[in-house]
């Protein structure tokens, strides 16, 4: 027998399938087809952690996912672990290593258990009240004192190694829940000949009528008619059944997200498979079948280990053969109690009393407890448990007060009623309504296309149960199928109460729990009305209240219902808190799932990455692309590479990728209009094989990309943008040509990855290429700068273009992209020897800052326009209209004092401005001092021999020659305004 | 996840495919050159923010790429309607204005 406490003949598992487990290095033995908990109770554990704030003993308080206590770190290895397991839900497996949290240094002896007697220092609003002053000890002292002593479990600190799966689904009818009405909705639904999902977060299906034992349907017990139903929905075709599987967020138009635990119940799983299965699921109709949730008594001391719910207590016995204790008390509120008491009896378990709250019961269950030799005390109350580490009596008293008695138990079962489980309901938008006779809330007007049947839609007879289900399944299915309505016996959960019980106050030292994962008490719920939390809200928040991972699926009816007493108000009146996704705790790797590593963002690459990185190319991240940021020779730092590199482009020739610049092909008669439009400058006049800088902006008048525009045709333009603009100039233009201009006759294709661009430039650029170019003369003359052919280029069809962004004699050779290695190999093979150099982005920014070329999104910020950055003569002046035309002449766009691009020369020409760095008149002013602009661009320049910048300064234009000031940490450092171009001012290098 | 029915490709597709592109029905004067500061402030920062019936533009970017309308209410998230970039805005009956109440089924209505 595995476990003290197991009872021969009852339960579902075998006796000898014995497994080996783990709880905090001591070693047990379990039965296959246990949980953590029904194992370790059966073993007689029933010590498993310490509380949240005030680390007090605690044992299990339910048996199912909402169990707010047994909270464990549960480890494969020393990667795979996972801490906040409820032990409730994990399965057991051979070899299942189990460790307790929050406690130190032991379960037994705890530390922080002091907690405890300071508890009016950790009283509700406690963190907001204490700990606000002063307001630097709040990082160094209060905060990592908190965290430590009050927290859950310790993440793991490596990544984890397993994996994740995602599948996306559609059916006609998703149940939720395999319970009596989920297995009779999902039955009737796929009679109908509907493809249904039927998934239940446990791990096998049936719901309660695994334990609830009484029951009879069509005269075979609960659990022969569940098995019966189970078998003939796996035998049909239409029809999913995913057990293990959480239905944790509901969300537009019927998707409901499911996640499946796959392995986390193996010993060894097959490595192939995924730990855990996201299913998004698409379902025409949902039904919920998702039942109820227990509520314990709120009375003093309820949290020793050993009191837990009634439910709890019938689960582990009839379930897992495992009694919770040799002399269990019971203490109700409702019928449904009394089954427990009987079944435990029945099984040879001492009940020296069964306490009922209400004066008045069924005469059945009395007779009945009476037949069996139980003491019913009805009109009364336990006001108290006794005992610390484990219970070991309850304190009973008439409700109408009198002498108290003390009974000798070691567990204690109890129940204040069922709460119906309207999570995913109310994830749906449905409305609840509260039910005044019950005290509960049901379901009221659905959101979706989504229906409740049985205990979560607050059905009590089974038989109406039952025949809610069917029809439910039935009205799914398009009113087909002829399901029949079974005949239910047994079974009883009538009465109930919410609050707390006596016992559990008014006296403020008496600790009732309420929620007790966030150690909240009725005294906190009260307390927290009494200094002015009016709205529940606000209760749950000041208290935490339902605020734990178990989102307070036993505490929040309790917490409403005692801040409604406090208020002397009616609970709807209080309100009701938003429950919201995940109904359970969610993996992260689920969520996550596939889009990790390598996954998480796609990389691109341009053609010619493997040759850049083979010639020892560093990279940097553009965006998504990798870009060549500089080559290295052996033994070269960063700034020795870069300096090298911008000489070689000035002196003899450099090759770049500029693969990565947006390309656009606008094609169609109205090609030159529609560029007229979206860009400032004149389009119509430009002749077919030149190419223009083009400025494009947006209706407010700001610049919002630039590129080099060539004319391949009349009715044809390739279009350049920048790198990261490539998408939403595509988006921008598209928008204009679909929205405001449909009449227009233009084609938009994005060419970005069709091309491959190499760039070569310097004075020996046309002396390298030139001998691969076929069908085309070379010299100035005929194809001068700004010049746009098609040509032959190693035989391969080709785009060039003679254009710089260095300011050099330069071409940029456009092959199709699977050309782009080759081609760019070639070129390197015959141009090394002449002296051409690779270079990287670096060394491109630099060269382009000696020549004063803008790169926007760098020299410009959404706030800046042409005139601004010194371009002005880019704005065609007889053009009606283009995008920006109006935005240009608003009022503070023409005023002076705008921020204008300029160049800054430093003092010192060895020092180099930071960019970003703020930029001021008169260093000596007083703090805040008056900032007029900031560096935009800030370089070494080897080719100049000094430090250059630029950056935007209040007129700048008007201020050529005056000294600016740059205040650092450390100095201030002090530079003159200049022209913006550095090199060449002329163009005379580029023109030859 | 919502979904969205291009009126282009008269399909259904998730929201993931789609992007949306802010208030339908703002007109971009013909002569915008000349518009009066009042006119222009209107057209390039005056929008709606309404709680209820909305009229947005959408993009079918990971679709057809096509631009077109929608009307939306913004407290249910439900799409009334979708149309094609230029038509009229479509005449919305008593019931369609209010989809929080529209869609709704009672319980029960299984």
């Amino acid at each position: 027998m595995a476990g003290a406490n197991r009872i021969a003949g009852k339960g579902k598992l075998t006796p000898a399938k014995t497994v080996r487990f783990t709880f905090d290095g001591r070693s047990y033995t379990g039965l296959e087809g246990d949980t953590l908990a029904s194992a370790l109770l059966a073993n007689g554990v029933h010590l498993i952690g310490r509380s949240f704030k005030y680390h007090r003993p605690r044992g299990f308080l339910g048996a199912g996912s909402e169990e707010p206590n047994a909270l464990m770190d549960i480890a494969r290895d020393g990667v795979r672990k996972q801490p906040n397991v409820r032990a409730t839900v994990q399965e057991l497996y051979d070899g299942l290593k189990s460790t307790s949290q929050n406690r130190w240094p032991s379960l037994e002896f705890d530390v922080n258990a002091v907690n405890s007697l300071g508890s009016p220092f950790f009283a509700a609003g406690f963190y907001y009240k204490t700990f606000m002053w002063p307001k630097a000890a709040w990082k160094k002292v209060y905060e990592p004192f908190i965290r430590k002593a009050a927290g859950l479990g310790v993440a793991p600190t490596e990544a984890d190694t397993d994996h994740y799966a995602n599948r996306f689904i559609h059916c006609d009818v998703l149940v939720v829940g395999s319970g009596l009405a989920g297995l009779l909705a999902a039955k009737a639904a796929a009679d109908g000949g509907a493809d249904v999902i039927l998934a239940d977060e446990q791990a096998s299906l049936g719901g309660a009528l695994k334990h609830e034992t009484d029951l009879s349907v069509d005269g075979k017990s609960g659990v022969d008619f569940a098995d019966g139903m189970i078998a003939a929905l796996e035998g049909m075709d239409n029809v999913r059944l995913l057990p293990r599987t959480t239905a944790f967020g509901y969300y537009a138009q019927n998707m409901v997200a499911l996640a499946e635990r796959v392995t986390d119940h193996l010993a060894s799983p097959d490595q192939s498979l995924p730990r855990e299965r996201l299913w998004q699921v698409r379902a025409t109709k949902v039904i919920l079948a998702t039942g109820a949730i227990e509520r314990h008594m709120v009375f003093a001391e309820n949290d020793r280990p050993g009191v837990m719910m009634a439910s709890a207590g019938r689960t582990f016995l009839n379930q897992y053969g495992v009694a919770v204790g040799r002399r269990v008390g019971v203490y109700t509120a409702n019928d449904s109690a009394y089954a427990v008491a009987f079944e435990l009896k029945a099984a040879g378990v001492d009940v020296p009393a069964l306490v009922d709250l209400r004066k008045i019961v069924d005469e059945k269950l009395l007779l009945k407890a009476r037949e069996l030799g139980i003491e019913v005390l009805t009109g009364h109350a336990v006001i108290k448990a006794g005992g610390r580490l484990r219970v070991n009596s309850m304190h009973v008293q008439p409700v109408d007060g009198g002498a108290t008695r003390q009974i000798a138990v070691d567990a204690l079962l109890n129940s204040a009623g069922w709460t119906p489980s309207v999570h995913l309901w109310s994830q749906s938008r449905g409305k609840l309504v509260f039910d005044d006779a019950r005290g509960i809330f049901v379901p009221g007007e659905a959101a979706q296309d989504v229906v409740s049947v049985g205990a979560c839609n607050g059905t009590e007879d089974l038989n109406v149960l039952a025949a809610e289900a069917v029809a439910a399944g039935i009205a799914a299915a398009g009113g087909k199928g002829k399901t029949k309505v079974p005949i239910v016996t047994g079974g009883s959960a009538a009465g109930g109460m919410s609050g707390s019980a006596p016992g559990a106050g008014p006296d403020d030292v008496v600790k009732a729990f309420v929620d007790f994962q966030n150690d909240v008490t009725a005294k906190d719920i009260r307390m927290a009305v009494r200094e002015g939390m009016h709205s529940i809200e606000h209760v749950k928040r000041f208290t935490t209240n339902g605020m734990a991972s178990d989102q307070g699926k036993t505490s929040n009816m309790h917490g409403l219902s005692i801040a409604a007493e406090t208020l002397g108000k009616p609970i709807p009146q209080v309100g009701l808190t938003t429950f919201r996704s995940p109904y359970t705790p969610v993996t992260f790797g689920t969520i996550v799932n596939h889009a990790k590593g390598p996954l998480f963002d796609p990389t691109r690459r341009t053609p010619m990455h493997d040759s850049s990185a083979a010639m020892g190319a560093v990279f940097e991240d553009v965006g998504q692309w990798k870009r060549a940021w500089y080559f290295p020779k052996a033994g070269e730092t960063m700034h020795q590479a870069v300096d090298r590199e911008c000489k070689a482009v000035r002196t003899t020739a450099g090759i770049f990728d500029a693969s990565t610049l947006g390309k656009i092909e606008v094609v169609g008669p109205d090609a030159a209009k529609f560029l007229n439009v979206l860009y400032t400058n004149a389009w119509d006049k430009l002749g077919v094989g030149r190419c223009r800088y083009g400025i494009m902006l947006r209706e407010d008048g700001f610049i919002y990309d630039d590129g080099v525009v060539g004319r391949i045709a009349e009715d044809r333009f390739h279009v350049t943008t920048t790198t990261g603009g490539a998408p939403r100039v595509m988006s921008h233009m598209e928008d204009y040509l679909q929205t405001e201009f449909p009449d227009f006759n233009v084609w938009l294709t994005s060419t970005t990855e069709q091309w491959a661009v190499i760039a070569v430039q310097g004075p020996k650029a046309r002396e390298i290429i030139s001998p691969f170019v076929e069908g085309m003369d070379m010299s100035n003359e005929a194809f001068p700068h700004m010049s746009v052919r098609e040509c032959a280029f190693m035989g391969i069809p080709c785009r060039l273009f003679r254009m710089t962004f260095a300011g050099e004699l330069g071409f940029e050779i456009n092959v199709p992209a699977h050309y782009g290695q080759a081609v760019w190999d070639a070129i390197y093979a015959h141009g090394a020897p002449l002296g051409l150099t690779p270079y990287g982005t670096e060394a491109m920014h630099i060269l382009r800052a000696e020549k004063g070329y803008i790169i926007v999104g760098q020299d410009t910020d959404g706030t800046v326009t042409p005139q601004d950055a010194g371009l002005s003569w880019a704005i065609a002046k007889s053009k009606p209209d283009f995008v920006g035309i109006r935005g240009l002449k608003r009022v503070d766009l023409v005023a002076p004092g705008r921020k204008q691009l300029v160049g800054l020369k430093t003092k010192d020409p060895k020092t180099v401005l930071e960019e970003g760095a703020q930029i001021v008149l008169d260093p000596k002013q007083a703090i805040p001092m008056k900032m007029v602009g900031h560096v935009t661009s800030s370089y070494w320049s080897e080719n100049c021999g000094r430090s250059i910048a630029m950056g935007l300064v209040e007129s700048g234009f008007e201020k050529m020659g005056q000294t600016i000031f740059v205040p650092m940490p450390d100095r201030v450092i002090e530079a003159e305004i200049c022209d913006a171009v550095f090199y060449d001012k002329e163009g005379g290098r580029i023109n030859v | 996840m919502l979904l969205i029915h291009c009126p282009y490709c008269d399909e259904e597709r998730p929201e993931l495919e789609f992007r949306n592109m802010g208030q339908a029905h703002v007109v971009r004067a013909p002569d915008i050159a000349n518009q009066s500061d009042e006119d222009f402030e209107k057209f390039l920062y005056i929008r709606e923010n309404p709680k209820g019936v909305n009229y947005e533009r959408w993009r079918h970017i990971h679709g057809c790429g096509r631009f077109f309308n929608a009307v939306r209410h913004t407290v249910s998230d439900k799409f009334i309607a979708t149309y094609k970039a230029g038509e009229p805005k479509p005449s919305l009956d008593g019931a369609a204005a209010k989809p929080a109440k529209a869609a709704k089924t009672k319980k029960g209505d299984a």
